[in-house]
């Protein structure tokens, strides 16, 4: 069902992991439909650069494997490279999922710009192309085009 | 130019491919799904492949070539009969457990239909009768779909409540296939009984595993299917009494005393029937080892893995089945790595389901959703050993752990545990 990248970042995950103190926290999904993702940003307050990003993740192979490629996309970059990381390029990245699967790559990208959010309610800022984060991923339309 | 040998370079992923052609580090397979499905033995195997090459008439023919499958279908059906305390009459083949509850409920819901259309049945059946009453209910009837306790066990007063003088039809599954627990089906064939309600039962999980009698449980239809007591996939049967007139299912020849059109599958009868036979003569020793061996694993996963449920009935329930919930995790992500251990099991979690909801069977017990998605279910078969339920154990406790240190549940709980005792 799944190819080789996701299963090595299900086996493998990168980043698992909490930061005390983190710049932004966010944590997205519902238990009810079985997926929950949390994503730490440790960031540099000058240069905007996302120095380290941890997550943890509640759910199945395709979630764990989505939130580890996501956190390592956007390590090193800066928040508005962030914002380029879309659930696409995470599927990409893991050379696609199956279809059933897709929604979780959605809630690694609600999870990175849920923590981006967090780190701009904390320091006053707004992040260009940023919205408040849905608290409830279930309600996201799935035939989202992508 | 010096020709020397030329080393043929290979990828990571043709190495590692030949060394799993040469067996290398194939770990042995521990199968702990038998209730999805169930090796088949080799004198079933055995006793089937005849009526491939050599028997291979068309049990419907005029010519003697055909008489020893026709022979080869009347013993199997002979066989099923008594393993049932039934009438060969009674017995007839269908391609599995699936079209037998379709064939008992359509039916049954036609021939009674002037009697009245309100039919009986549970919250945790399979989908092959809960899909089956939702047809009905578009078609005009009524279905009451009875709950179940925290066990999972039907209440014989709901039963009674619910009991109507329009009811034509209560189905009740002899087993849970989830959660393992076993229905009081005596008793609900005797309310059905005194009632004069038909009863049918989906015994697919418990037919060769618990000892049935028809008679002494008052079941008028009994759905099974040969391929959760190591006989072939494609072959069932559905028992209905003598003397009620069910239509057909599935229209065509006269096979199956114009019941069941269809050239029949006389390697798969014949299968199961020797599946049967073999079941019958080891039901009670295979019932005492599969009891020992299952609750010896859930000793062990209770006693060592905290925040662990067990979910169904702690006794009455099927003799191989254990179903556990793990807090805090999630069951894809379980079945992945223990399939990675070479261990085979299966969860109600929405992944494993392709919905969203996790087992709707897991739901009927009470189970709140994110206890549900965390659910495994293990289930044995006479081959299974001790050793095969230590390493399950061994390698679950890991893969627990594991997986609770990557979750953000376990993390939210863990401060609070610590801000508990801090205070």
């Amino acid at each position: 069902m799944y190819s080789d990248k996701v299963m090595d970042h299900f086996q493998h995950p990168r980043n698992v992991g909490e930061i005390e103190g983190a710049s932004g926290v966010g944590t997205v999904g519902n238990a009810k439909c079985g997926d929950i993702m949390r994503i730490y940003l440790d960031i540099d307050d000058k240069s905007h650069i996302i120095k380290d990003c941890k997550f943890k993740t509640f759910g199945c192979g395709a979630a764990v494997a989505t939130s580890s490629m996501a956190t390592e996309m956007v390590k090193g970059k800066t928040i508005e490279e962030a914002m380029q990381v879309t659930n696409k390029a995470v599927m990409e990245a893991l050379d696609g999922l199956p279809p059933v699967k897709v929604h979780c790559s959605l809630l690694a990208e609600e999870a990175i710009h849920a923590a981006l959010w967090d780190y701009a309610e904390k320091h006053g800022i707004k992040i260009e192309g940023l919205e408040k984060p849905k608290s409830d991923i279930s309600e996201h339309d799935e035939d989202e085009e992508y | 130019m010096v020709s020397g040998k030329r080393k043929h370079r290979i990828s990571v992923d043709e190495a590692f491919n030949l060394y799993l052609q040469k067996g290398g580090f194939m770990t042995k397979l521990i199968y702990l799904d038998n209730a999805a499905t169930t090796k088949v033995r080799p004198e079933v195997v055995e006793a089937m492949l005849p009526y491939y090459t050599e028997y291979y008439g068309n049990p419907s023919s005029v010519y003697s070539f055909s008489t020893p499958c026709k022979k080869a279908m009347a013993h199997a059906r002979e066989t099923i009969a008594n393993s049932l305390g039934a009438n060969e009459n009674e017995i007839y083949f269908t391609n599995g457990g699936t079209e037998s509850d379709n064939w008992a409920l359509k039916a049954a819901a036609d021939a009674y239909a002037s009697k009245g259309k309100h039919i009986i049945t549970t919250q945790i059946e399979h989908h092959a009768i809960l899909h089956t009453g939702q047809f009905l209910e578009q078609h005009g009837y009524e279905v009451t779909y009875l709950p179940v306790d925290e066990n999972g066990v039907v209440s014989l007063e709901a039963l009674k409540k619910a009991i109507r003088p329009d009811t034509i039809l209560i189905s009740v599954m002899f087993a849970n296939n989830e959660i393992g627990t076993i229905q009081p089906i005596r008793e609900i064939g005797e309310i059905a009984k005194a009632n004069g309600i038909l009863f049918h039962t989906d015994a697919v999980q418990a037919y060769c595993h618990e000892p049935i009698n028809v008679n002494e449980y008052h079941i008028d239809m009994l759905s099974a299917s040969a391929h959760k007591f190591h006989g072939p996939k494609g072959v069932g049967f559905l028992y209905i009494r003598k003397g009620l007139k069910l239509r057909s299912f599935i229209h065509g020849g006269a096979q199956e005393r114009k019941r069941r059109a269809g050239t029949e599958n006389v390697p798969g009868i014949v299968g199961m029937g020797k599946a049967v036979s073999l079941a019958q003569e080891t039901i009670d020793a295979v019932r005492t080892k599969e009891t020992e061996l299952r609750d010896h694993l859930i000793h062990r996963v209770m006693t060592e893995i905290p925040y662990t449920r067990l979910n169904g009935h702690p006794t009455q329930r099927l003799s191989n089945n254990a179903n556990f919930s793990f807090q805090f995790i999630e069951g894809e992500s379980l079945l992945i790595m223990l399939d990675m251990a070479g261990i085979c099991g299966s969860s109600g979690s929405a992944c494993t389901s392709g919905s969203l909801d996790p087992s709707h069977v897991l739901l009927a017990i009470g189970l709140p959703h994110e206890i549900a998605h965390g659910s495994l279910r293990l289930t044995l078969s006479d081959e299974t050993t001790r050793e095969d339920i230590d390493y399950t154990v061994d390698k679950l406790k890991q893969i627990v752990e594991k997986l609770r240190s990557m979750s953000p549940l376990y993390e939210d709980f863990v401060k609070s545990r610590e801000k508990k005792e801090a205070r």
